[in-house]
This record gives structure tokens, sequence and C-alpha cells, in this order.
């Protein structure tokens, strides 16, 4: 078992060395670096970016914009989305008001809101964060419903067997087996409230990862646009994989946690 | 009943095998004679299971060597079936298309395939059943698909991991008959893994007594009851409590 | 009702079941369940439903406990008529009905807790059953850790936890190999020793049936009810292969047979 895990990691490796490697021998040897840098290039930016300034900020300042607006923003709407969820699985007036709002909205991406939301706050925090909650918030209420509501019957049955009033039974019962797949929608939100922030910079901020890149484009600067790219998907994988250690922490009694 | 003089179907000789550093089958041999039925029996949580799907290929094993009809074993070749507890019936075909899969997958030609489930589905007494679908049928309904699905491809040595664990008692009693005659019919080989020494007793020629992990052959009995056998008769209880003593650990 | 080797009356009567009918109504029509259920069933007595798979023991048990209302008829538990689950009346299921979040401990103060007991108490309580059922050193396990049989005994100290009247099992060991469910058996019948309790037992087994039952009463079909019963008195602990056992298993195997 061991063994294998590592042979995994070590063809995870070897697969990118072997990109790298190909990405460098083409804008070497062929006409491609006329509109690319090098993966050595690339790199040699992101080490003195790091260090000097990016536009107005240092490089750390504007991962810190990027990830305290995603903070903002994904709170709210985790801390709303868990709420209404709930609600709805515990009324059921509730649920058939709210739902068929959801059935409608679900389908539009949050960005499709920015045009609008740019018109009525303007290109300023509140855009940003209503973007980034507006990622979250469905994702967040529908997986709370779907866990609230799908309570296993045997489970409330056998609580009700041992005494326990409607109170109980969905704080003791209801709840904690919603646990996971409320976990499961705090990281899809995680994830989409990350993609939405870059979205929502691109746009209407001056500062933040999106923002870096956009204005890496408006520049002409490849190098910044691929700089911005990498610390994206470096910073989405550590959010993920810490909210999988969380969740493996605080379920450990499910079969998903596990 | 007596098969111990034809030439042995299967010659498992010195099968060990390994998870990591844990010795689980340790140094198994035997011998299985053509158109025998061996029950294998031993303590709850003893790799009954592994033991099978070792013999089955689905696990490599470390060392040792198994021989059907004298050569290595190749599931295709000498067409071993297999029957688990779960009623691996696909969802999308009728219970006809499912006996006929097996089939179609060795690709006889079309007429042999409708003979051949023909045969079976009126063995198994589905006929009335050819064009329903899986969930339109009962559990036990579908232990019969499987075993008339597994009968069908004519095997020479059929493997049973515990068929009949969940089922009603009455059902498992209708379905071990059934599964006898059909036995006697074909002549297939049988191996039947249980945990059920009554089902064993019942079934057997053979029974196979393995031990606790890692495991080995504790002993084989010679089950010579004549049949059909009675679960009152003092023969039958003497050797239930015989193989009940071997394997006791409640 | 037929009555074969019937009992002397002893005991006070804790359940009865008068006239009991069970329809369940669905878009794809009326499906009656439990026609004309009658039984009476006295304190401490241990009481096995047995009969073919899907014939409706579950419902009745559902019925006994309060988690279903009937059609028509009456159900009585201690002179009370049933109107709901009640912490009197204990239950025990087949499998998955252990809280998976909670612990071994968590489970078994599950009872004494809605109930508002306080800690040391309900812990005190949680922790006398758990060693009733042979758990002790698994208070902190969580149930995905523990082998089929530990669970049962899990939910068979929960149902003990709330010190019921009557305690009602749904084939709890049904998922059980026959190793395992022979053990489980042999405990059970130690359990129900030490702490007296009226119990209704509900298998499809009929070894099971028999090692365990004071009376055994046979249902049929669906629509079902009590076709017969059979009052056991082997001495306990029982012999699965002894004459009589045999014999009553073959009685009652052929008695299904026919009426079926």
């Amino acid at each position: 078992m061991k063994k294998e895990k590592l042979d995994a990691v070590l063809y995870g490796v070897l697969g990118l060395v072997v990109f790298l490697v190909a990405w460098q021998l083409l804008v070497m040897l062929t006409k491609v670096g006329m509109l690319f840098p090098s993966p050595i290039e690339v790199f040699q930016r992101l080490i003195s970016s790091a260090q000097g300034l990016v536009g107005k900020h240092p490089l750390v300042v504007h991962l810190g914009f990027s990830l305290l607006r995603v903070g903002i923003g994904y709170l709210i709407s985790a801390v709303l989305g868990i709420l209404v969820g709930l609600v709805m699985a515990r009324s059921p007036m509730g649920n058939a008001i709210i739902r068929p709002l959801f059935a409608i909205i679900r389908p539009i991406p949050g960005i499709t809101w920015m045009p609008l939301f740019i018109l009525w706050f303007g290109t300023g925090w509140i855009t940003q964060l209503g973007i980034i909650f507006v990622a979250g918030f469905s994702h967040m209420v529908l997986n709370t419903y779907d866990g609230a509501s799908r309570t296993n019957p045997k489970l409330i049955g056998a609580a009700q067997m041992l005494g326990a009033n409607q109170t109980q039974i969905f704080r003791m019962v209801i709840l904690p087996s919603a646990v996971p797949y409320i976990f499961s929608g705090l990281q899809v939100s995680l994830s989409s409230c990350w993609m939405a922030v870059l979205a929502a910079e691109m746009m209407s901020a001056t500062e933040g990862i999106g923002w870096m890149i956009v204005s890496g484009q408006n520049n002409g600067d490849i190098q910044q646009v691929l700089v911005g790219i990498i610390i994206i998907s470096v910073i989405g994988l550590i959010l993920a994989n810490t909210m999988r250690g969380v969740e493996s922490k605080l379920c450990a009694w499910s079969v998903r946690g596990r | 009943m007596s098969t111990n003089e034809k030439t042995p179907k299967v010659a498992v000789s010195h099968l060990t095998k390994r998870f990591g550093d844990l010795l689980v089958l340790d140094d198994i041999s035997f011998q299985v004679s053509t158109g025998e039925f061996l029950c294998i029996v031993g303590p709850t949580g003893c790799g009954k299971t592994t033991f099978l799907n070792s013999l089955t290929k689905l696990y490599d094993i470390d060392s040792g060597e198994m021989l059907v009809d004298g050569e290595p074993i190749d599931l295709h070749k000498h067409n071993v079936s297999y029957i688990f507890q779960e009623y691996s019936t696909m969802p999308w075909l009728n219970i006809e298309e499912n006996i006929a899969y097996g089939l179609r997958i060795k690709r006889l030609p079309e007429d042999v395939v409708r003979e051949r489930v023909d045969e079976v589905i009126e063995m198994v007494g589905l006929s009335q059943f050819r064009t329903y679908y899986p969930r339109q049928l009962s559990a036990s309904m579908l232990q019969r698909v499987v075993i008339a699905r597994a009968f069908a491809t004519k095997p020479g040595l059929l493997l049973m991991d515990e068929p009949y664990g969940q089922l009603d008692l009455m059902l498992k009693y209708k379905l071990e008959d059934e599964l006898l005659k059909l036995w006697q019919k074909t002549g297939t080989t049988v191996i039947f893994i249980t945990h059920n020494i009554e089902e064993a007793v019942y079934l057997s020629d053979k029974i196979m007594v393995l031990t606790n992990k890692p495991t080995k052959i504790k002993t084989t009995i010679d089950n010579p009851l004549p049949r059909p056998r009675k679960v009152t008769d003092p023969e039958f209880v003497e050797l239930r409590n015989q193989v009940t003593d071997l394997i006791k650990w409640w | 009702m037929c009555v074969v080797g019937a009992r002397p009356v002893e005991g006070r009567e804790i359940i009865r079941c008068e006239n009991v009918n069970k329809k369940f109504i669905s878009s794809s029509g009326v499906y009656e369940v439990v026609r004309d259920l009658s039984l009476s069933i006295r304190e401490n007595e241990f009481v096995v439903l047995f009969g073919p798979g899907q014939c409706g023991k579950t419902t009745i048990l559902n019925l006994l406990a309060g988690l279903e209302q009937p059609s028509s008829g009456r159900i009585t538990v201690a002179d009370k008529e049933v109107a709901g689950p009640d912490p009197s009346r204990g239950m025990v299921y087949q499998t998955t009905d252990l809280f998976p979040w909670l612990t071994v401990m968590g489970n078994v103060e599950f009872g004494p807790k809605v109930q508002g007991k306080p800690k040391a108490e309900r812990q005190a309580i949680a922790q006398r059953y758990i060693e009733l059922v042979g758990l002790q050193g698994f208070e902190n396990t969580y149930p995905a850790k523990l082998s089929g049989g530990m669970q049962q005994r899990v939910g068979i100290a929960r149902a003990y936890s709330n010190d019921p009247v009557v305690i009602l099992m749904d084939e709890p060991f049904g998922h059980l190999d026959a190793q395992t469910r022979y053990m489980m058996e042999e405990e059970l019948e130690k359990i129900v020793a030490a702490e007296k309790r009226t119990v209704v037992f509900v298998t499809n087994n009929i070894e099971e049936a028999i090692y365990l039952a004071d009376r055994i009463l046979l249902l049929g079909n669906c629509p079902t009810h009590v076709t017969r019963e059979y009052a056991v008195d082997l001495p306990r602990p029982r012999s699965y292969v002894s004459k009589e056992f045999l014999d009553l298993r073959e009685a009652i195997m052929q008695e299904m047979e026919e009426t079926l």
C-alpha cells in the first residue's frame, strides 16, 4: 500500500518535470519563445515580484487583498447559506418558497451579475464581495439542504423511540448527519469563491492577483500573467487541501471524512 | 456418492498469500475431484474470501501453484464461474439477456445461446419472467438468475462465496435444493464457501475446515451421508456437531 | 387461533393488540399489510414474531413502537393506548440505526440525555449497560470501527438505557454471518436473563426463533396476522441440535410450508 502511494507521487512529479522540460525546450528550440517565456524566466520573475513591487504593492499584498476578499465573501455566504439551507430542510413552507427561486438563480454563473453589480455599486468592495457571495451561496444552501433533508429516517425513528422531541431530533440527529454534506458544500463553495474573487478583481479592482493578471495583459507582460496564474493554482490547491484536512478531523465518523 | 477415484479437477499446492508483512494464507494444499462438491468452512474472519480471491487470481499469490485439469488455472480456458453474495445482474438487461450475457461474451452462435438460455431458465423456474428487468424481481429470484447465468456457461468449475448468506431461511433451503439438482444434472465441480455449518453438511461431498488467520487447512472431512439429506437425522447432527467443534469460537 | 401447548397464564398482560388492521395508501393503490391482528404478551415474556420475508413483521413492530398508527383496532402497552413513540419502549433495528457521529458511550447515553438526565447520572447508566453487553473498553469507539456483532450490542445497550418496559427487536442479527449470529443469540439470552424485560423479537430465522423464544407467533403472508402459536418449553440454554429442538423446527417449517 505505502509503495503504491509513493509510486503515485513519483509519477506525479515525473509528469510535472516532463511538462516543464518540454516547455523549456520548446521555448529554447522553436519560435514559441517569441510569444511565451520559458519556465525558468517565469520562475525568476516570480522571485523578483516577491521581492519588489507589482504596480503599487508587493506581491504579498496583492495576494493578501485577494485572500481578504475571499475570506469575507466566503464567510458571509457560508453562514447565510447554512442558515437558509437548514430553514429549508426544517420547514416545508420555507422550502416551497425558496426552492423554486434557487432553481431559477442557480444556472446563472456568478460572474453574470458583475455588470449589474458594477452599475449599482460601482467597482468597489461591495461589488467584489457581492460576486464572491453569489458564487458560494447557492452551493452552501443546496448542500446543507440536501444533508439535512436526507437524514436516514431510521436514525430519526431511533431517536424518537429514545424519547427525543422535535427540537432534539433536529439538534442531535438532523444537524450532525448533515455535517459531511455541509462540509462538501464548504469545499465546493470555497473553490468557486476563489475563482470568483479573481474574476471580480480582473474587472473591478486596483489590486489583488486578478488585477495583476489583467494589468499584465494590458502591458503585454506575459510573465506577470503567468506568475499570477501560478499563484492562483498554488493557493487554490492549498485551500482545497486545508479544507479536506479540517473535514477529516471533524467528520472522523463519516465515510466521506475518512 | 464416492467421487474420490476420479481425476483431480483442481489441485492446489503450497498456496501462500501475504498482505505486506501479514501472512494470510499459509501453505495451503488440496485437491478437488471432477464433479465433487467441496464446501469450505472456517471461523468468522478466517480469510475465506481472500482464499477464493486468490484461487480466482483476483489477488496475486506469493507462492504456490493452482492447477485445473493439470494445467495452470486459466479462467477462460477452464470455464470458471463464480457466484457471490451480491446479485451482480446488469440492471439494464432483462433476465433473458442477463443469462445470455456470459454466453455472448464467449461469442457462442446465437442459436446455441438461445438453446442454453431456454434450458437453464426452465431449470430455475423463471420462464415467465424472461422479459422482466432485475429491479422488478425479488432477491431470491435474482439469486436464481445469477445461478442460471453461471450454469448457462456450462462451467467446468463453479466457485460460490456464501451465495445464500442473507436470504430468508425457507428460500435458502429451496435454493440449496435447486443448486444440488443443477449440480447433479450437469456434473460441474463446485467449491462452495460458507459460514453456515449446517449448509456445508447439507450440500457437500467433502468439507474443508480452515483455521483462523493465518489460514491453514485444519482438516478435511468426507461427507458420506446419502442424499437427499435431512437436517434432523442423527448422522447429520453428528457430522454437524463434529464440524462445529472444529471451528467453534463463540 | 390454534394454540399448541399453551402455557398457564403467568404474569400480567403488558401488550395487547385487538383486531388491528394496517393499510398503506399510496399513489399506486391501497396496500393492506396487517389484517385482524390480535395478540397478547405477558410481562417478561420473550415472544418471537416469526414469518416469511416481507410478510409485514416490521410493520407490526412499528405499530407496537408507535412509529406507525393502526388503520383500525387498538394497541395497548402497559394499559396505555399507544399513540406515538415513547421511551418506555426500546427498539433495536437490523443495522444502520446507530448514530455514526457518536461514540459507543454517546449512543448509549442518548436516551437518558434527551430525558434531561445530568451527565454523571446518564453516563453511569450507559456504563452499566455497556458492561452488560460486554463492550467495556469500547466506550470511545465510533460505530464504524466496530464489527457487526458489536454494533448490535451497542444497539441493545442503547435500547436498555431508557429502562424500557418493552424492548422491540427487528431482525437484529439478520445481517450477521451464521457463526456471529449464534454468538449473539447466546449473548442476548444471557443479557435478557440478567435484566428481565418483555421482548418482542422479529426474525425469519427458525433456529433463532426457537433458541430465544418463550413463545413463537407464526405470521401468515401479507396481509398478515398470527396464524398459529407455539410455546417453547425447552430448558435453557438450548441446543440447536437436540432432538426436541429439531423436531419443533421441522414442525414449524412444515406448518409454514402448508399455510403459505
